[in-house]
């Protein structure tokens, strides 16, 4: 088996190289630049066969990315932060024009002030787009969730966003596991989309709906999101067969006879699964549940896992103000129909960058008897 | 040029929806009849978001995809890179936009294709004002004119922006400013920028009798005032050659009779006309047209 040390974003890198994107545009911006620096090499020695097409802004990175895949081939961007919020009505047309798109994001803050630090609000922002969001948590996982990320969104015909932790994922070295191109082309197939700009069938896209029309296009991506959970499953078990490593939706770590949850989305979780085995030595039934697709997001999972637990502490790394943490949001939906369902605690856990210890979460869980559900609990 | 050799395809349906006397209707329909059906058109907002049609109806016979407002050339740039990494290097990749998706919210994403060197073909269709809107100024509407938002006129400080130049700077493979009120010019234009390589950039002045305040039968008969009184100049660049200029009017027309005649200049004084007038021929003095 070939191993390597690399940063998350070379990962992610070698996971878009895999995946032999056709086109591939992008602009830099910390902490996402590697990817693309690293995709840069690739192409201009032949590793990758692709146009990289070096663009003036995040604008234009997504623009191009969205000719390219409209034109019928498989197309990349990466990006971060502010990067994400300039492509944010390119991000909806992609959507709406049902375009398989994969974008990495790598997870930081959005000024003002300025800060460069992971916090997961650029792609919580982005959420009510009509993209799939996957939350990694190390550089193994980013690297086959790129691979997955494209079998997906081909399958359903909605663009994927997978989310890389600025830094605590992006910047930090790792032993990675390699595919081979020959394994990733077994699980990847050559993409042939049905509809695309061909000069032999002309079709114009984009044409201007009525409210019917553009109403029935809207029910329909919900219905795709909704039926996706077949097609990621699907790509799980073929990722499984090929490559021997397991994906779910959701990841549960002793969490069966846990009596207090915690829920995280990203790379923290490494630090979660740390404060969980603490809190099992000290005899504390503590378990952990990482939700991978926050898009669709996983209701009925999440409430057939967390319905008859007592405490839910959601770990928030980001927060939508004047109403919650958007995982908190969720969490909470998921639960709204059950009879009796645990208490569950929206707690901003790391804004920015701001650090989290081990021993902070492990007195959160310590301290659950005097936490309140009727309000946003922030850090002292 | 031999008007018998211009083909008899239409590819531009019947039953747009553009409004009577629309010079970016005309404009598009002889375009295409030059670049074919090995042609793909990216739209940025503009009025042809509509004159496109509305579904299931779709005015062209060639492909097309609309994009948004500011991104036209970006989305082409990866349109055509798609096709070459297909093995279609020689489609047509055309970005047709108005002039707000192009001097306005559309002109970085234009500098960066303009700068690296796109093998796209860029036509702004100009009627000098967002008139899907409703008539609202642009940086493309002349000193004077009335809009929506410059209801007593454009400040005459704001000098329409040089897009033929702000282009020509980019060292692009070709550079033209054109109206299909002059089809032979128009015509020889779209082919040479077809059949360049590179990044391509066709200025076309497009009148709008609704926002240009004049009635439809006189659309062609203020496209062609603009020329001959030298408030639009018909010139090229071709990379490595000078600017030149393709069309003397011999003897210029008086701005007044261009401006007077077109309800959004209605409400000039004399002083106005003049001082316009001056801005005109320091422009063509510019040139060595006057």
């Amino acid at each position: 088996m070939n191993k390597d040390m690399m940063l998350g974003s070379e990962a992610v890198a070698l996971g878009v190289k895999l995946s032999r994107p056709k086109v591939v545009s992008a602009y830099p911006i910390t902490p996402q630049t590697h990817i693309i620096e690293r995709l840069s090499e690739m192409v201009d020695s032949g590793e990758l066969d692709a146009s990289f097409i070096r663009v003036e802004s995040e604008l234009s990175a997504i623009s191009a990315v969205l000719g390219a895949s409209q034109a019928g081939v498989r197309a990349f961007t990466a990006t971060s932060s502010h990067g994400l919020a300039l492509m944010h009505e390119v991000l909806h047309w992609i959507a709406g024009s049902r375009l398989p798109v994969v974008l990495v994001n790598a997870n930081r803050a959005i000024g003002s002030p300025w800060n460069i630090w992971t916090d997961q609000t650029d792609s919580m922002s982005q959420r009510d787009l009509g993209w799939m969001q996957v939350y990694c948590e190390t550089a193994q996982e980013a690297l086959d969730t790129v691979l997955q990320a494209f079998y997906v969104a081909e399958k359903v015909l909605l663009p994927i966003m997978v989310m890389i932790d600025g830094f605590i994922l992006s910047h930090t070295l790792e032993e990675v596991i390699i595919p081979s191109q020959k394994q990733a082309d077994a699980f990847l197939p050559i993409y042939e989309p049905e509809y695309f700009l061909d000069v032999d069938n002309p079709l114009s896209f984009g044409n201007a709906a009525k409210g019917d029309v553009f109403y029935y296009l809207r029910e329909d991506m919900q219905h795709s999101m909704e039926a996706s959970f077949g097609v990621i499953r699907e790509a799980h078990n073929k990722f499984d067969e090929i490559f021997g490593r397991k994906y779910d939706i959701v990841e549960r770590y002793y969490l069966d006879d846990a009596e207090i949850v915690f829920v995280i989305a990203g790379a923290l979780t490494g630090t979660i699964r740390v404060a969980v085995d603490k809190l099992r030595a000290l005899g504390i039934k503590a378990g952990l549940l990482k939700i991978r697709y926050f898009r669709p997001f996983p209701s009925d999972i999440v409430k057939n896992l967390l319905k008859s637990k007592e405490h839910v502490v959601v770990l928030n790394r980001s927060v939508s103000f004047g109403s919650a943490g958007q995982l908190a949001q969720e969490i909470k939906n998921a639960l709204y129909y059950e009879p009796s369902k645990p208490k569950i605690y929206d707690y901003i856990l790391s804004l920015g960058g701001k650090d989290v210890f081990v021993e902070d979460v492990v007195n959160l869980a310590k301290n659950v008897g005097n936490l309140k559900t009727s309000k946003i609990l922030w850090r002292e | 040029m031999d008007f018998r050799e211009v083909t008899n395809i239409e590819y531009m349906n019947q039953g747009d929806f553009a409004c009577p006397g629309c010079g970016a209707g005309l404009s598009m329909r002889h375009a295409l009849k030059v670049l074919g059906d090995n042609t793909v058109i990216v739209m940025p907002a503009s009025c042809w978001s509509i004159i496109s049609g509305v579904f299931p109806t779709a005015a062209l016979q060639v492909p097309l995809m609309h994009v948004p407002f500011a991104t036209a050339a970006a989305v082409a740039s990866g349109v055509k890179n798609a096709f070459r990494k297909k093995g279609q290097e020689d489609v047509n990749v055309v970005c047709w936009a108005g002039d707000g998706g192009t001097f306005d919210i559309g002109l970085q994403a234009l500098s960066g294709a303009a700068e690296r060197k796109e093998d796209i073909i860029y036509v702004c269709y100009d009627n000098e004002a967002y008139m899907n809107t409703g008539i609202q100024r642009s940086s493309a509407t002349p000193p004077g004119a009335w809009t929506t938002t410059t209801p007593t006129g454009n400040p005459l400080i704001y000098e329409k922006k040089d897009m033929f130049n702000i282009v020509v700077s980019h060292n692009p493979a070709y550079v033209a400013t054109s109206t299909i009120a002059y089809p032979d010019d128009f015509y020889q234009k779209f082919e040479k920028a077809k059949n360049a390589k590179g990044f391509r950039f066709i200025h076309l002045l497009s009148a709008c009798p609704p926002g240009w305040r004049i009635d439809s039968k006189d659309s062609v008969k203020a496209m062609r005032l603009a020329v001959e009184s030298g408030v639009f100049v018909l010139m090229e660049k071709e990379q490595g050659k000078p600017v030149k200029v393709t069309y003397k009017p011999k003897g210029l027309v008086p701005v007044r009779e261009y401006l007077l005649f077109q309800g959004r200049y209605k409400h000039l004084n004399e002083d106005t006309v003049n001082e316009i007038q001056i801005m005109i021929n320091e422009h063509l003095m510019s040139l060595g047209l006057l």
